[in-house]
């Protein structure tokens, strides 16, 4: 049962599902180097994937949906700032409240837009494969355009932005010392709402890739908590994206697995629920070997104020 | 002349007297229903409910006021107190899965409203009765029909939780299949969730990667995985070809106006009774459908068999067997 084709098959789809748990992980931890916590997070994927849909359903093409969703992240970040940055409310209190504010202000808008007898669709970003020629190695390219983008554009830009330009400067000056980031001349409160937008664009594609490449529709859960999975992709990886994005593939590769496995004779004896299981324990698993020490950014969730 | 107008104020006096005689026929103030929901409307289940009393409120028998998205920490039973207390509601329907106790200790305290909720437990007097999707015996036809579409052999099956109505519709379609063609083998999977419809597809795809060439889409997100790889599918719940025409070889419905309209007929009547209403989501009273079979896929001879099963399920003739164990990852003839 285990061949060539179940392998590329099992590549195949790592790196798909991986795919948005790539632009939650790389959006939150741009969010979090500027010393904010953004548990938005859930719902800022939910508000992406579903912008997203509504106006490629309305338009007729994923493309400008997927702009769409851009402005809805970046709105929803600047929410966040306000609340967080400009009001210096509790940084958990303001996530949570934002995630249910959008899943709510998104089901609400799928009833009065969507709802009906029929589910309504549009025609998803197709798959490309250049190297579909290679037989099963080539499964392994069968992927969105999204997903290329997300290991070959978005990682590199991030590990880019945080680590080589002067607003990375100062996006991790703000998120360990605020304080002397301030007295450098460097707007505490400008580079927070700039991480949370940058952050909030990234996670709504993370869940646009879902209703506009996936599937092509959108329905109810659709995020069903894979963002509160990015959040602790981010402490995995330690606040880097490179490690981010390992433990992406690590999760997707067993969820993959697992939903192979499930189904294949002779594993029958192996409780369903803990092969659902095995991602969320591999990462578990995976946060106590690696969490400890986490180097968290110094400012973490304290709001900033000149005193 | 005179005769036209005796004939004219004969029958305009016949119309009357047939009004005044027939109240329920003539001028029937129309019943105040309520409906409450733990899920939302948008979720298939609660769909079915909501749109069969859309349809009974468009017709002018009831008056509709609904609300959804109640959730399962105690908010069920301050809204039903709530619509009992200041609504004086003629029926209250709902579903109770999540809610059991509340809902019927609510019950309990006005026996005077019918309450009538899709649960898994049964009726209890005085007024509550208990209905549920009973769609063993079109997932069986489909099953047929898979059993007969399959040319690798290997059919599959995305559903839910593994809970009682969805292992008896899973069990019911692997029976249909290896009664049409026993080298079947039928894999399922149970991706633990009501929606994730990524998932979903992820799960179908695994499955369609394995050699299944034929899907029964339980859960949304399964039709998307088979039309992309050009394999079949079948729907569930309600009539799902439009998401993949070219893919969908039929659906197994479910319809929830025989139920609605026994009920508002019973408490029309005075004779309402609390009961498992059980038989009215079947398919010999409608309740229970195979939605109609797309013949450019499935070829006549195929078709006129599962129209046959459907017409001795319907007479009585066949009997579908209630199988609510949970069936395992990968189900051969024997197992």
């Amino acid at each position: 049962m285990i061949d060539g084709s179940f392998l590329g098959d099992l590549a195949s789809a790592t790196f798909r599902n991986a795919t948005p748990l790539v632009y939650g992980t790389a959006g939150e931890t741009v969010t979090e180097r500027s010393g904010v916590l953004n548990l938005g997070i859930e719902g800022t994927m939910y508000v992406g994937a579903f912008t997203g849909f509504a106006v490629a359903w309305w338009v007729g093409d994923p493309l400008i949906g997927l702009l769409a969703a851009i402005v809805a992240g970046l709105l929803a970040g600047a929410v966040m700032g306000f609340l967080t940055v400009t009001l210096g409310a509790n940084q958990h209190v303001s996530g949570l409240g934002l995630t249910i504010g959008l899943i709510g202000l998104s089901e609400l808008g799928n009833r009065l837009l969507l709802s009906g007898s029929e589910l309504q669709k549009i025609q998803p970003f197709p798959q490309w494969n250049p190297l579909a020629g290679l037989g099963d190695i080539g499964l392994v390219f069968q992927q969105y355009g999204l997903t290329y983008a997300a290991f070959l554009l978005v990682a590199p830009a991030t590990w880019w932005l945080i680590g080589r330009t002067p607003f990375g400067l100062s996006l991790r000056a703000v998120g360990e010392n605020p304080e002397a980031a301030d007295a450098a001349g460097i707007s505490v409160a400008r580079t927070r709402y700039a991480a949370l937008m940058i952050g909030g664009a990234l996670m709504a594609v993370g869940g646009a890739f879902l209703t506009l490449a996936v599937l092509g529709a959108f329905t109810l859960d659709i995020i069903a908590g894979r963002g509160w999975v990015c959040l602790a992709l981010v402490i995995f990886g330690r606040w880097g994206i490179w490690r981010g994005v390992l433990g992406a593939l690590i999760f997707a590769f067993v969820y993959s697995l697992g939903l192979r496995l499930q189904i294949m004779p002779g594993f029958d004896g192996i409780p369903r629920e803990l092969m659902l299981a095995l991602p969320y324990l591999a990462v578990i698993a995976a946060l106590a070997l690696s969490g400890r020490n986490a180097p968290y950014p110094g400012a973490y969730l304290k709001p900033y104020r000149r005193s | 002349m005179s005769t036209r107008r005796h004939l004219l104020i004969a029958g305009g006096t016949a119309l009357v007297l047939a009004a005044a005689a027939a109240p329920g026929a003539f001028a029937q103030e129309p019943l105040k229903v309520n409906a409450a929901y733990s899920s939302v409307i948008e979720e298939p289940w609660d769909g079915v409910i909501h749109a069969a009393l859309e349809a009974e409120a468009a017709a002018g028998r009831i008056v509709h006021t609904w609300q959804d998205g109640i959730g399962y920490d105690g908010g069920m039973e301050l809204a039903l107190r709530e619509i009992a207390e200041s609504e004086s509601p003629a029926i209250i329907f709902g579903d109770s899965f999540g809610n059991e106790e509340a809902v019927r200790r609510v019950a309990a305290d006005y026996p005077e409203i019918p309450f009538v909720f899709g649960s898994g437990g049964g009726p209890a007097e005085p007024n509550f009765s208990v209905f549920d999707n009973w769609i063993h015996e079109p997932a069986f036809i489909a099953g047929w029909i898979a059993g007969g579409m399959t040319e690798s052999n290997i059919i599959g099956v995305v559903a839910g939780y593994p809970v009682p109505e969805v292992n008896r519709i899973t069990n019911a379609f692997i029976a249909g299949a290896q009664a049409k063609n026993p080298e079947v083998e039928v894999k399922v999977t149970f991706i633990n969730s009501w929606f994730d419809p990524a998932t979903a597809k992820e799960a179908a795809l695994a499955q369609i990667g394995a050699g299944a060439d034929v899907l029964y889409a339980e859960r949304a997100g399964v039709i998307e995985a088979a039309a992309e790889k050009g394999v079949l599918a079948i729907g569930n719940m309600s009539d799902q070809s439009s998401i993949a025409p070219g893919s969908v070889l039929t659906s197994v419905t479910w319809n929830m106006t025989p139920t609605v309209e026994y009920v508002i007929d019973q408490v029309l009547a005075g004779s309402y009774t609390s009961q498992d209403l059980k038989d009215f989501s079947m398919m010999a009273k409608g309740g229970a459908a195979l939605a109609p079979i797309n013949t450019e896929l499935v070829p006549e001879d195929l078709a006129a068999e599962a129209m046959d099963a459907e017409a001795q399920i319907r007479s009585g003739l066949l009997r579908v067997s209630i199988n609510e164990a949970t069936p395992s990852g990968s189900e051969m003839v024997g197992e």
